[in-house]
């Protein structure tokens, strides 16, 4: 568990692309180009993610001025 | 070819695991930019040449360079490798690891119990694909338009601030309302700054 | 005309209801209140000359309003019964209620709970009077529930002091186990006659049962335990003397004149049942003797001034059931009526003094009101003279004559039960005099602060005039009654005629007036020394708390209630219920650990949850 937030975000990247390769492989296996439509589809989803996703951390850094995902927790107990 | 595709799949395993190892975030996204081609190679293995071009264009080139634009802009140091040390304990491992190896023999499984004939092969031609996008597909394609014109809209938003902190640090005579910040967009925050609603 | 019946109940109900939701001034109140009783005691009027002037079928008359439940063979209906003994006492209880309303509007001016005493008392009025009409027991019963809840609401009138709620609440209780027995009976009834009907159950018994059959005592003397419960008789009579904290004009309505009267009246309605059953109306008889004993030493000793009266009832009441006891039925009506007069006018008079004196209620305190209050001092002269039974010009003197000689020459009389009334006589006669030489004879002890309006005024003269005259229409009344009450004159012979026991109640009167001058106004050492010996102190301490019954019902009932309640307190069904709140407190304990305000932590939540799914997914 990275606490992070870059690294938090990087790992979000890592899950999408994975689940980008089994669609890929499914569409292959078929010789559909389903797969990779679908795989487009995360694409585009991935770089509207990661661009909203990066302003947030700008965002939280300009505020706590550290990139601890712990800092932005403004419960009591 | 399927060398290449066994290969390919050995380097993008091995270089996420470094990714998500390093205590320095420009060593871990060199990592994954690593990675993300590895993966590149294995698509196109599979007989999928388009999204192997579009991951090496997009993904490679524009979402990591965006994360590689970003970490400059902070400038972190030494300090925040340091403390990356620190939070990276043993313990803070056990419980992603056990997550993870449920993850994994679950997947395995289901791979294993698919009665796997031989696959169809064949290149899957961009034409393809195209075909398929506006045809039945069309209707995704909006949708994907409309969500990055929202991405697009709401990043500036949410950027707007930190990005004028951060013009104001290289022209510090042209407007006196922006001449107090006079530091880096890192410390300008302790001057007062409101937040954009 | 006579199909008018309805009005009579329905009229104070309609009145109760638009009080108690509605807000009017204090002057709409009074005259919404009061115009409804009136009305009901003007349609009253009607129907009985109607009644007279074509008396119907059997001098009974019937109206069904509809039918209440139909279930198996149970269908009871909403049904009004008029003959001579519903009419009678409807027309005493409208006209009573009438006057006490007219006098409550100024008494009760200066309370804040105004709309709400006299939405009280109209529905207490609806109810009674529906207890009176009703055709069947099951409608009596709701009469005789209603005029309970109303009683209890009445009592406990000044509800911020918990003493007046405790009254309250004292009466209901002890009023509830009376309405059990009573219950229990009407099911007994029921099963085994298959109606509750009244006439129809009347017939069927006395075709069904043979004179002294088990199951007609059993019915009668559960019958019996209601009417005891509700007339303050023997043993159930301890609610009565703490009623009476309760506003002066409710203790005049509800304690003295009418609620406590629905005993004698069930008894009266039910009598053929009481004639199957002679171990029963022995009962009632002794029940009745031994009241009337006891609450005439009570009263001997009470320095509350409404607790005199309410013992006085208590023990005229004892009568009442003494006569139904020895099978003079008229003679107890009789009574009812003059007493409904006297006694009203006697709690009347008394609130009157008690107004005057700004809330003294201690006799001991007042005193020389003749000439500062002399209207009260008349009336409650006329009215006490009445009630102790001064002959020839006193109403209750003529019902009290009727009652005395019946205890002797009545079917079930005896000269023990006769013996017994002249002791009561006597008491009565002591008592009441002792009330009046102390109040308004002597020197004054207590200033007169307010001084009583017309409309307080009013319903005194009318109700004195009543207890003057009320007795010369005796032998009309019985006439009238005959019918439904019947009334075999000196059924078994009697060493003396009747002029003579007359005779002799006059002289018992005569001789406790004497003891009271003696006591209360000569010599009050006397009394005052024989009260502090040693005999005489516990006696008076004896008799002053009502021959011990509330200690003995509190050590006996009460006490072990309490303790068992208080053993119980936490038992398994409660602990059902605070088991269902420990648990809920404990899931959110644990539930409130998830929210940390940690990203990673929801991120793990998101990651570990997936898991699980796709696990779900698979393997289910």
């Amino acid at each position: 568990m990275r606490r992070n937030l870059i690294f938090i975000l990087m790992s979000i990247e890592i899950m999408l692309n994975g689940t980008g390769v089994a669609f890929v492989a499914a569409g292959s296996r078929w010789g559909q180009p389903d797969g990779q439509i679908m795989f487009l589809f995360i694409l585009a989803m991935a770089a509207a993610e990661v661009s909203v996703g990066l302003a947030l951390v700008l965002r939280l850094y300009h505020l706590h001025h550290n990139l601890d995902a712990d800092a932005a927790n403004e419960m009591r107990g | 070819m399927e060398v290449a595709f066994y290969i390919a799949g050995i380097v993008a395993i091995v270089s996420t695991v470094l990714t998500i190892t390093r205590l320095n975030a420009v060593h871990a996204l060199l990592y994954l930019i690593v990675s993300l081609l590895a993966v590149a190679v294995v698509f196109y293995a599979m007989g999928a040449p388009l999204v192997a071009a579009l991951e090496v264009i997009i993904y490679a080139g524009a979402i990591m360079v965006l994360f590689v634009f970003v970490i400059m802009m902070l400038n972190l140091g030494k300090r925040a490798a340091i403390a990356e040390g620190q939070w990276m304990q043993g313990n803070v491992w056990v419980g992603p690891v056990l997550l993870s190896a449920v993850l994994i023999a679950e997947v395995v499984y289901l791979i294993l119990r698919a009665r796997l004939t031989e696959s169809a092969g064949g290149v899957v031609d961009p034409k393809q694909v195209g075909l398929a996008l506006y045809g039945p597909y069309l209707i995704g394609v909006e949708l994907s338009s409309m969500l990055l014109l929202g991405a697009l809209v709401g990043a500036c938003h949410l950027g707007r601030p930190v990005l004028e902190k951060a013009e104001g640090r290289y022209d510090r005579n042209s407007d006196g309302a922006r001449a107090h910040s006079g530091g880096n967009p890192i410390r300008a925050g302790a001057r007062g700054a409101s937040d954009a609603p | 005309m006579l199909g008018l019946l309805w009005l009579i109940p329905a009229i104070p109900f309609a009145s109760a209801l638009v009080l108690a939701v509605l807000r009017f001034s204090r002057r709409q109140v009074a005259f919404i209140a009061t115009g409804a009783t009136a009305a009901s005691t003007v349609v009253s009027v009607f129907v009985t000359m109607a009644f007279l002037s074509a008396p119907p079928v059997s001098h009974a008359y019937t109206q069904v309003l509809w039918t209440w439940i139909d279930v198996g063979g149970f269908h009871p209906e909403i049904a009004f019964y008029l003959d001579p003994l519903s009419l009678i006492m409807t027309l005493v209880v409208a006209f009573v209620s009438f006057l006490i309303h007219l006098y409550s509007t100024e008494f009760m001016i200066d309370d804040d709970g105004y709309s709400r005493f006299f939405a009280c008392m109209n529905l207490f009025v609806a109810s009674m009077l529906t207890l009176l009409l009703a055709n069947n027991l099951l409608l009596l019963y709701l009469g005789w529930e209603g005029v309970g809840l109303c009683s209890y609401l009445l009592i406990g009138f000044w509800y911020r002091d918990p003493a007046n709620g405790a009254a309250g609440r004292k009466a209901f209780v002890v009023t509830r186990i009376g309405d059990t027995a009573m219950v229990i009976g009407l099911f007994l009834l029921f099963h085994d006659l298959g109606t509750l009907q009244i006439q129809e159950l009347m017939q069927r018994a006395s075709q069904a049962w043979h004179v002294g059959s088990s199951v007609a005592t059993a019915a009668a003397l559960l019958l019996l335990g209601g009417a005891v419960g509700k007339s303050a008789q023997l043993p159930l009579q301890t609610w009565l003397p703490d009623a009476m904290a309760g506003p002066t004009p409710v203790s005049a309505l509800i304690h003295a004149a009418t609620m406590v009267t629905a005993g004698v009246y069930l008894i009266a309605r039910t009598h053929v049942l009481y004639s199957l059953a002679p171990a029963a109306q022995f009962a009632v008889a002794l029940v009745g003797a031994a009241t009337l004993l006891i609450a005439g030493f009570s009263a001997l000793t009470q320095w509350d001034l409404k607790r005199v009266l309410a013992y006085s009832t208590m023990s005229q009441i004892g009568y009442m059931f003494l006569a139904l006891g020895v099978g003079a039925w008229p003679a107890a009506i009789f009574h009812f009526m003059t007493h409904a007069f006297f006694k009203a006018l006697l709690f009347l008079a008394a609130g009157i003094v008690i107004n005057a004196l700004h809330d003294e209620h201690s006799v001991f305190r007042m005193g020389g009101l003749r000439t500062r209050l002399p209207v009260a001092f008349w009336t409650f002269l006329i009215a006490g003279c009445s009630l102790a039974g001064l002959p020839l010009i006193t109403a209750g003197a003529f019902s009290k004559d009727w009652i005395i000689w019946g205890a002797w020459s009545g079917p079930a009389g005896s000269a023990g039960l006769w013996i017994v009334a002249l002791i009561g006589v006597l008491l009565t006669s002591l008592y009441t005099f002792r009330m009046i030489f102390l109040v308004f004879f002597g020197e004054a002890r207590t200033e007169v602060t307010k001084r009583p309006g017309k409309p307080m005024l009013i319903p005194c003269f009318v109700l004195a005039f009543l207890s003057i005259i009320g007795g010369y229409v005796k032998t009309p009344f019985a006439r009238f009654l005959d019918t439904v009450l019947p009334w075999t004159e000196g059924s078994h012979s009697v060493p003396i005629t009747e002029l003579v026991s007359e005779v002799i109640a006059a002289l018992v009167f005569l001789i406790g007036v004497y003891l009271a001058y003696i006591f209360f106004l000569r010599k009050r050492a006397y009394a005052a020394a024989l009260a502090s010996s040693v005999a005489g102190s516990a006696l008076h301490q004896f008799w002053f708390s009502d021959w011990g019954m509330d200690w003995l019902y509190d050590r006996l009932l009460v006490n072990p209630l309490m303790w068992f309640a208080r053993m119980d307190k936490s038992d398994f069904i409660d602990g059902f219920y605070t088991g269902v709140a420990r648990t809920n407190e404990l899931a959110w304990r644990i539930l409130s650990h998830t929210e940390t305000g940690r990203l990673r932590w929801y991120a793990a939540g998101i990651a570990a949850g997936s898991v699980v799914f796709i696990a779900v997914v698979l393997f289910l």
